[in-house]
């Protein structure tokens, strides 16, 4: 279609400050040089519509804790952190510069981070020419940054001191000389983690508990889920093996998938990938919405059925039990919707009118005992139970926001920065304990820095050896078995691309 | 063609042949020949051609994907297609199948041969036409994808096996022990499949990545990374590597393109095929669909959205009933009005009125931008952005972004369940019994046709007047064609419902609209 147009000229929405209307102007003294705000744009990455649109009205940072942002540009900043006590009062609020500042100086993984994304201790390009984009306290938004070492990544946050950074994808060149090339296809995407985000919001047609931006214990069990379902695709049928899973800080969860093929995969392939994953199809008005394929003899997909395996049991308890979504008879009408046959129907509606309240998990099980009656003639038995089953899939089934997935180019948010809503940290999840894992429970940034301030007066008075002083911060703190996991996480991914690298090498010694 | 490569000096070992030999040695460009009718175009032409056939070959190929890329904008079906194609294809690029020729000769006969080094020829001619930007390159790869796969399909079996047993895939058989182990998961993802198939039929095991069609449509199985795929979905992989082998070369031909220039007899001649394949979509021009003199306004947005087709219509009862729309909703509607004529202050105005519930504070900061983007009034290079983005064509409304939970956009013919489709209509007053059974008709799951849903409730609800027009004559044939653009429908409810004529200076550019 001439209509799929690549846009030739790139929107890029940090690039016009006139967009910010109620941004004070960006910081002056400070950033020179290459950090300051891109005026002009040079249009030269093949950004799409939908791209710059995709930062939708459901913000995650729509509850704006707005900061006044005018002290902190003009900080005269130390490379090294100093080790003074912090004396932040637990009180003080979360997106407080300095506190950020704090958090960056003496919590934020930078090193881990590096590897994460260098793939080495070398430095590369991997890392080099990697985009960051910056949320600066004041809402400016920069994007192209670039840096050859985490020790430079580290002391731009600090001058900066973003509330929230983004990642990239990889680009043929280094993004900061994206103006000076001389061709518009010397710069374009080249490599970027796949990347997979679920957000609560979409599930706010099924979920009861909650809407919106806000979460509990209920609902967070359908994130619980939907990482069950797409980590198990991942790994068996993609045979990917470096996913790390990331609370993204409210009510979500991303996935990074490092493995060198997933990194490689164009937008092409992306779409596809996404498109396995996805099966509620369909907008608020669309009816139905998993119609999976099946075969001649009922069979889904051998992702399906083993999703619909592993979805059963949370069917059970946290959708009937814990959503309890069809009590009200009316809200059982969007149920009864779903089924094929309307005789069954009928007399379903007529018992549930005639038991006002009669919870959802009785209902459910109403279904079958009223079709063994025989309370209808023409009910088709393997209807029946397709229906059902892909009644389960749309209350459980993972509801992927698949436009993340589908382009190289989309930034997704950093592990370990700060939600500045909430204030806790995009900690990574331990899958090997994800059913316990509580995002209500992880530390917010203010609490962290409350804990080193107490291990280190606790330490102080009985005057301990020097070895005990070689603890880095995060260590002192309850972020340490995040940032543990991270490193293991890393390392696997350190361990596997040196042993592909030297294949590399190795691999055709006569060629010169 | 692979004879071709086989005598090809490898470029390492070229001084094998010792120089004094070389002079006399054959050429190693010497005529191709093709023993298949299909071809991967791997290898450029290296023959001479008049410069007439060069034009001629090209304009003859050109012709034809134009009708395949206008197949596909009328959502026309893969055997719909084929048909409106094949005599075309007879006429401007015929590729007769080997079968065709005496046996004595096979595909050495002089026809066949001349047929597909015109197919040959043609074809590199418009990579170079094609290759000058990354839009260019993107429509060709896909249009000549299409044909290459109709083409693929109709081929007689035989020749098409004997043809895809001559390319170099790396493709792994499954062994017998293989496949009785997976027997029930190679059943279960590959529907349609028959019991001969599963037990017999060959079994290719490849890299996922091999087969981005069949992964998407999750009709393979995957295990590991790798996708095990029946035989019968061979098109799928051939396919894959004739997109991926163009995009390679187009690549490549975009960079050599600049030493072109040398030869100025060719670049006028390409430059010329490549305008007549512009795109559409970025010649959208203001007489399209703006009605001059019409009171188009913030305000006036209400009044005329009984004007609008019903994904238009649609989206505003949801902004009015939910003062707000999600982001790919807004787009496309505020695309929609900037189409009609809402110029960029009405259109904020508009967006600031609707979205009763946010402060000026939020809706500077989260929408104001969006809007002010799609009118090109920000964002980008300012001398490329140009006005900002086209409307979207029915064709992009149907095929892209599909909504999703709690979002209003895309098509309600297409994206609605079919009762909540009549309720709509209803809703919008269409209460005929026959047009509401036509429009269930039209949207079944069997039929899919959209548009003549739309066109149906079009016709019905201006059936008065069009009947006016057509009895006076006064609006020329082209404005009473299938409607296949939102703005188009606006434009023409809007002339019929106010009497107004359709100027035929316009008449001829429907076709720029439909993008």
């Amino acid at each position: 279609m001439p209509h799929a147009v690549p846009m030739t000229t790139s929107p890029q929405k940090e690039d016009d400050d006139s967009s910010l209307p109620d941004a004070p102007t960006p910081p002056s003294d400070e950033s020179q040089g290459k950090t300051e705000i891109d005026k002009s744009n040079n249009g030269k990455t093949d950004i799409k519509l939908e791209d710059l649109f995709n930062d939708d009205d459901d913000d995650e940072y729509d509850d704006g804790e707005e900061t006044p942002s005018s002290e902190v540009m003009g900080r005269e900043l130390k490379s090294s952190p100093p080790m003074k006590p912090l004396e932040i009062a637990p009180t003080a609020k979360y997106s407080d510069p300095e506190i950020m500042l704090a958090f960056y100086q003496r919590l934020f993984p930078f090193r881990y981070l590096y590897q994460w994304l260098n793939h080495s201790m070398k430095p590369s390009k991997d890392f080099g020419h990697r985009e960051f984009a910056f949320t600066l306290q004041n809402d400016v938004y920069l994007r192209y940054q670039s840096f050859p070492s985490s020790d430079l990544l580290r002391k731009d946050v600090l001058r900066l001191n973003p509330s929230r950074f983004e990642i990239g994808p990889v680009y043929t060149a280094n993004p900061s000389d994206r103006k000076i090339l001389r061709k518009s296809t010397a710069f374009r995407p080249m490599e970027k983690e796949l990347v997979f985000d679920i957000d609560l919001t979409d599930y706010d047609e099924i979920r009861t508990c909650c809407n919106k931006a806000n979460i509990c214990h209920k609902c967070w069990s359908f994130v619980t889920m939907a990482i069950k379902i797409v980590d198990a695709a991942l790994r068996d049928d993609f045979g990917f093996q470096h996913i790390m899973w990331v609370y993204s800080g409210r009510r979500g969860a991303h996935a990074w998938i490092s493995d060198k093929r997933a990194r490689t995969m164009d937008d092409h392939r992306r779409r596809a990938l996404a498109g396995y994953l996805e099966v509620i199809k369909g907008g608020a008005q669309s009816g139905k919405k998993v119609n999976p394929k099946r075969t001649y003899n009922g069979d889904l997909h051998p992702h399906l059925a083993r999703s619909l395996d592993l979805l059963k049991g949370h069917f059970q308890t946290d959708i009937l039990e814990g959503q309890d979504p069809w009590s009200d008879n009316d809200k059982a009408e969007r149920l009864l919707k779903l089924l094929p046959d309307k005789a069954l129907n009928d007399a379903l509606r007529k018992k549930w009118d005639s038991a006002p309240g009669r919870s959802s998990a009785s209902k459910w099980a109403d279904i079958d005992t009223l079709a063994k009656t025989g309370a209808s003639k023409t009910l088709d038995g393997r209807a029946l139970l397709e229906a059902k089953q892909d009644v389960v899939l749309e209350y459980t089934y993972p509801r992927l926001d698949v436009e993340v997935s589908k382009k190289q180019i989309h930034l997704l948010k950093s592990p370990f920065v700060i939600h500045p809503g909430t204030g806790r940290v995009c900690v990574p999840i331990d899958l090997r304990r994800l059913e316990r894992f509580d995002p209500l429970g992880v530390p917010t940034v203010t609490e962290l820095l409350g804990e080193i301030d107490a291990w280190d007066s606790a330490s102080k008075k009985p005057e301990r050896d020097e070895k005990s002083k070689k603890l880095q911060d995060y260590e002192k703190t309850s972020l340490k078995p995040y940032v543990d996991y991270f490193r293991a996480h890393v390392a696997s991914i350190l361990k596997e691309e040196k042993g592909v690298k030297r294949e590399r090498e190795d691999g055709d010694p006569m060629e010169f | 063609m692979i004879k071709q490569e086989f005598n090809r000096i490898d470029p390492k070992r070229r001084n094998i042949v010792a120089h004094k030999k070389k002079q006399f040695a054959e050429s190693a460009y010497e005529k191709q020949e093709y023993p298949h009718r299909l071809n991967l175009y791997e290898l450029p032409p290296t023959a001479d051609i008049t410069l007439e056939d060069f034009e001629k070959w090209a304009i003859d190929r050109l012709r034809i994907l134009a009708e395949l890329e206008a197949c596909s904008f009328r959502n026309k079906t893969p055997s719909e297609t084929a048909e409106h194609i094949k005599p075309l294809l007879l006429k401007y690029l015929p590729l007769s199948p080997n079968s065709s020729a005496p046996s004595s000769v096979a595909w050495r006969d002089p026809k066949l041969q001349q047929e597909r080094q015109k197919d040959h020829y043609s074809h590199f001619i418009l990579r170079l036409a094609f290759s000058s930007t990354e839009d260019l390159r993107r429509r060709f790869a896909r249009i000549e994808t299409a044909l290459f796969k109709l083409r693929f399909q109709n081929d007689d079996t035989r020749e098409r096996q004997d043809f895809v047993r001559s390319l170099d895939f790396n493709w792994e058989t499954v062994g017998d022990e293989e496949k009785k182990a997976l027997a029930t998961n190679l059943r279960s993802a590959t529907p349609g499949l028959k019991k001969e198939e599963l037990e017999e039929g060959g079994w290719f095991k490849v890299d996922f990545e091999t087969v981005p069609e069949l992964v998407e449509q999750r009709r393979v199985f995957l295990k590991a990374g790798k996708a095990y795929v029946p035989v019968r979905e061979q098109m799928s992989m051939v396919l894959a590597g004739f997109t991926e082998r163009l995009d390679k070369g187009l690549e490549l031909t975009s960079r050599a393109l600049p030493r072109l220039d040398e030869d100025d007899r060719l670049t006028p001649i390409l430059t010329h095929l490549s305008k007549n394949f512009a795109t559409p979509d970025a010649h959208i021009s203001d007489s399209d669909s703006s009605l001059p003199g019409a009171p188009i306004n913030a305000s006036s947005i209400d009044l005329l959205s009984q004007h609008f087709p019903l994904c238009m219509r649609n989206l505003h009862l949801t902004l009015r009933k939910n003062d707000h729309l999600k982001h790919f909703g807004r787009l496309q509607y505020t695309l929609f009005l900037k189409g009609i004529g809402l110029n960029l202050e009405d259109a904020l105005i508009f967006w600031r009125a609707s979205f009763k519930r946010k402060t000026d504070d939020e809706f500077n900061k989260e929408y104001k931008y969006n809007v002010r983007h799609s009118y090109g009034d920000v964002g980008g290079d300012a001398t490329r952005r140009g006005r900002g983005y086209s409307p979207f064509s029915c064709q992009k409304i149907l095929t892209e972004h599909p909504p999703g939970s709690n979002e209003a956009h895309g098509c309600p013919y297409r994206h609605f369940s079919p009762d909540n489709l009549v309720a709509l209509l209803q809703a919008t007053g269409v209460n005929d019994r026959d047009v509401l059974c036509g429009v269930r008709e039209d949207v079944a799951e069997d039929k899919k046709r959209y548009h003549i849903a739309c066109n149906r409730v079009f016709e019905y609800a201006h059936k008065a007047e069009l009947r006016k027009v057509k009895e006076e004559g006064t609006w020329p044939a082209s404005e009473l064609d299938t409607i296949v653009h939102p703005n188009t429908y606006f434009k023409r409810s809007y002339l019929l419902k106010n009497g107004g004529k359709v100027g035929v200076e316009e008449s001829g550019r429907g076709d720029e609209m439909e993008m």
